[in-house]
């Protein structure tokens, strides 16, 4: 383990993640800062209300145990804390899954592309390393490490969110083991965000491709580049089918092509080629679509592997731009 | 090219190469983009422990050279480099090269601490010691940003960073322009004191060759894609010469058939020699060694003609 964190190439991983860690780490901790602000304000404000109309419900009334009592009604329905806690987990990673979205775009956008504008390549260059590996160290930061950043620090943030509220539970002598911290379910979660991560990196390659592929190929403006041809490539081709002339079926050019190309980077984007099953029950969508033989089908599907095909040539190709463009 | 052009490139062509050992050694590189020849069919050859001065106008080919040799750029040709291609072995040959390919090119998210981390972590043949040694001498900070220093603090960085890799060819391009003239002149006082020794080369290009002249071993003019001079310093000042003419003996000076000829203050004039028998420019006044922008200047008349 030491020798691999001493490697040429983990370095590599080191130094992308100092250049990208306001993104990667910082914009996550914020965020899950903010969120856990929101659950401190609303105790607060519920506090206060509650004190004004002058109710008690941490002191049993009429001599009722009210621990005893909320124990007993939950127990009937236990599901019912199950679901809170899986609602509050969700808020943490969806909101931690749309700031990663943006920070990974534009961190691959960037990423053959900023060190040119600024021609700091010419000191990269000048290390012995090659360009495939800088091209992969780049790739597994931003679709690798990236994700379990934000995971580590969504299921950090989800522990402190229930710290807070056993704190809260408790000042009121409600009991929080039993009422929060032994439904094991929640953290079950955690090991199937875990075991997404390495779904992510490779749904996440058509795009990840495609953005690295204009930030090493043009010489300014990757963000049109990378943008604009997939929109305009669509948009052209729904109006030749509207003419009648032969096209790309518009529905597939529109959601294997287009967003393919640049919404693949978006967590979870795999539940569209998803078995359906029974997606009305709430909750249970949550667990259906994280489950492992969920996860396990996505990877039989073609979708995922011409994705990730076509995203390793797009690679191979940014790699070959990197190497030998030379208008610095 | 002019007369006087030709006929130093046809001496020089005559320049045995040095064998085997060349650093560099390139023959016939060409290198055309969409509408211009950058290199044309240049040759080249540099020796082990020599400061070369590639010298040449904007446009000559100097850095489309420098590229080719650090393997930043396709080229047709034939080129080795310390034995290596450079197109293909580059990660390698990286090990021995280094450069400076230009003022400030340092990452400017980059911390000092983190800089020399990293470049430790890549290179085998980095000194961490020897880095924060000449680092020390500066008045840079382990947590300082590049972003938040001076032009000439980036240069310190980088240059005790380069000089604390064991390479066996370092490349310079134009690296001290826009500093002052404090850090330009540390700049090579440092490369010298600190770090070439015999088993090196260095390779220099710059438009402020005053600054660099009294360091060279070697010269190499560059015009229009192909060496117009190649020359040790030695070799310079044996066969130019500069004589200050008085307007009687102006004649006499210009049937010795001067490379180049220049007008000075008090109706004398300046005429520059290739080769010439140093009794007869004697005759014709006080002779001196030429600075290497006046032989240049002289060279390369007529290229912005």
């Amino acid at each position: 383990m030491n020798a691999i964190m001493k490697s040429p190439f983990a370095w590599l991983l080191k130094r992308e993640y100092w250049e990208a860690r306001r993104g990667f780490f910082w914009a996550q901790v914020w965020t899950a800062v903010v969120l856990l602000a929101i659950t401190v304000l609303s105790i607060i404000t519920l506090e206060v209300f509650r004190s004004r109309l002058g109710m008690h419900i941490n002191v049993g009334a009429n001599g009722t145990d009210m621990n005893a009592l909320l124990n007993n009604a939950l127990s009937h329905n236990m599901s019912l804390v199950v679901r809170g806690l899986d609602a509050s987990m969700l808020s943490f990673a969806t909101l931690g899954g749309v700031v990663m979205t943006f920070v990974v775009f534009f961190y691959f956008l960037g990423a053959l592309y900023d060190d040119r504008r600024d021609r700091s390549i010419l000191f990269w260059k000048s290390l012995p390393v090659s360009d495939t590996a800088t091209v992969g160290s780049k790739v597994l930061s931003g679709a690798l490490v990236a994700p379990l950043i934000t995971v580590g620090v969504v299921l950090a943030a989800f522990v402190c969110n229930q710290v807070i509220y056993s704190l809260w539970f408790a000042a009121h002598g409600l009991n929080p083991f039993t009422l929060i911290w032994a439904h094991i379910e929640p953290f079950e979660v955690w090991l199937h965000m875990l075991a997404m991560v390495p779904l992510y990196l490779f749904w996440a390659l058509p795009t990840v491709g495609w953005l690295l592929f204009w930030s090493a190929a043009v010489r300014s403006k990757p963000f049109l580049w990378a943008v604009v041809i997939p929109i305009a490539a669509g948009a052209l081709n729904s109006w030749i089918a509207l003419l009648g002339i032969p096209h790309i079926k518009v529905g597939f050019f529109w959601s294997q092509l287009v967003a393919r190309s640049l919404l693949s980077v978006v967590p979870a984007g795999w539940v569209t080629v998803m078995n359906p099953g029974n997606l009305s029950d709430a909750p249970e969508t949550i667990r259906h679509f994280g489950s492992y033989a969920q996860m396990a089908h996505v990877f039989a599907t073609p979708e995922m592997w011409i994705g990730a095909i076509v995203g390793i040539a797009l690679i191979a190709a940014a790699t070959w731009f990197r190497r030998w463009r030379d208008e610095v | 090219m002019n007369v006087a052009a030709e006929a130093v490139a046809e001496q020089s062509a005559s320049r045995p190469a040095s064998g085997q050992d060349a650093v560099v050694h390139a023959r016939g590189l060409t290198k055309r983009y969409k509408n211009a020849v950058a290199l044309d069919g240049t040759d080249l050859e540099i020796g082990r422990g020599r400061i070369v001065g590639l010298i040449g106008p904007n446009g000559a080919g100097k850095t489309t050279a420098l590229k080719a040799i650090l393997g930043l750029t396709d080229f047709e040709g034939e080129l080795s480099v310390l034995g290596m291609d450079p197109r293909r072995e580059r990660p390698l040959l990286m090990r021995e090269v280094c450069f400076i390919a230009d003022v400030a090119t340092l990452p400017r998210w980059i911390r000092v601490q983190e800089a020399i981390d990293f470049v430790a972590g890549v290179h085998p043949r980095f000194d961490r010691a020897k880095c924060e040694r000449f680092l020390s001498r500066t008045k840079l900070q382990p947590n300082q940003k590049v972003r938040e220093m001076s032009k000439g603090m980036i240069v310190q960085l980088h240059l005790a960073i380069v000089m604390a890799i064991d390479a066996r060819l370092l490349v310079l391009d134009e690296p001290t322009l826009g500093l002052d003239i404090l850090y330009r002149k540390q700049f090579y006082q440092s490369l010298l004191e600190d770090y070439f020794d015999e088993d090196k080369t260095i390779l220099i290009t710059t438009h402020q060759v005053e600054e660099v002249e009294h360091i060279l071993t070697d010269l190499l003019f560059i015009r229009d894609g192909k060496i117009a001079l190649s020359a040790t310093m030695e070799e310079m000042g044996a066969r130019f010469a500069e004589v200050l003419v008085n307007a009687d003996k102006v004649e006499a000076a210009r049937a010795l058939k001067p490379v180049d000829e220049r007008a000075a203050v008090f109706g004398k004039s300046i005429f520059l020699y290739d080769s010439a028998d140093p009794e007869q420019l004697a005759q014709l006044g006080e002779v001196k060694r030429p600075s290497v922008s006046d032989l240049f200047v002289a060279i390369m008349k007529g290229t912005y003609a």
